[in-house]
């Protein structure tokens, strides 16, 4: 029986960009961040009240992963928004919104109403997007 | 008074209060301090505070605090020198806060991290599941072993 998820990646055009934006402007924590060799580094960091999920903001490099052209097509999908990776969760939608905001994050959506709840959509550095949404028990 | 603006507004006052926490937190506020960045009476500014963030303006305070001590101890800065660089005034109260909000003293929490540190630079390929590992090819380096 599969119980918990603690690794998720994500494609960053650039870690040290994105190592900036996850950390000081979501305000996630790093995990671990370890050279892996020349140009090579795993680097995950993990939402501030859930420090077992690691997320890990790989490089698109050509190489084993991406053969040829892959590596190129990759960076020009991500860099175009194709990919949603997910929902996070905040305590006031509406706080966090304006916070974000300020530090300089691109919102697709401002919180808005839906049949589920609130929600916004904002996009990292790279072009990945994100929902973002409220705790369920919020008033 | 703040309650009689659109709702707006007070968020952003309240994420200034935030934010100014965030940037001063190694300086000696007080919640007076804090309370006049958002233009609200220190009682409506609390409960407005805890009610956003489930921490009152206090708690967020040192949560940040020991939040900046445990990257710094992490960074090999010595244990006086985090004290007194994140905003405590003495070692011995922030060894007590240090230790009720992570679980260990400042001294243990920094062997740890140096202990960890010390594996991520001779064996890095431990720290990365093999799923990810071997996809990058780092598995066939036997330094990383």
């Amino acid at each position: 029986m599969i119980t918990r998820m603690n690794h998720v990646s994500i494609f960053v055009l650039d870690q040290d960009s994105a190592y900036d934006f996850y950390v000081n402007k979501l305000g996630f924590k790093v995990h671990t961040d370890a050279s892996m060799g020349p140009d090579m580094r795993w680097l995950t960091v993990c939402p501030p009240e859930q420090p077992d999920l690691e997320i890990s903001l790989m490089s698109i490099q050509e190489g084993m992963m991406f053969k040829g052209d892959a590596a190129a097509q990759m960076r020009t999908m991500v860099s175009e928004g194709t990919f949603g990776f997910g929902v996070f969760e905040c305590n006031d939608l509406m706080a966090t919104y304006e916070e974000l905001k300020a530090k300089g994050v691109e919102f697709k959506k401002p919180p808005t109403k839906e049949f589920y709840g609130y929600e916004a959509l904002f996009k990292d550095d790279s072009g990945n997007w994100f929902s973002l949404g409220q705790k369920k028990d919020k008033k | 008074m703040a309650g009689q603006l659109p709702k707006i507004y007070v968020y952003r006052q309240l994420v200034q209060a935030k934010l100014f926490i965030d940037e001063h937190y190694s300086a000696n506020i007080n919640l007076d301090e804090i309370a006049d960045v958002a233009f609200f009476s220190k009682f409506h500014f609390t409960r407005l505070f805890k009610k956003t963030y489930d921490y009152t303006p206090h708690q967020y305070l040192t949560r940040v605090r020991i939040d900046r001590a445990k990257e710094l101890l992490s960074s090999d800065m010595s244990i006086t020198d985090t004290c007194f660089a994140v905003g405590f005034e003495s070692i011995s109260s922030f060894t007590a806060l240090f230790k009720r909000y992570t679980g260990s003293t400042p001294s243990g929490f920094q062997q740890q991290k140096i202990k960890r540190k010390q594996e991520i630079a001779t064996t890095p390929v431990k720290f990365v599941p093999n799923c990810f590992a071997s996809q990058q090819g780092w598995t066939e380096n036997s330094n990383f072993q």
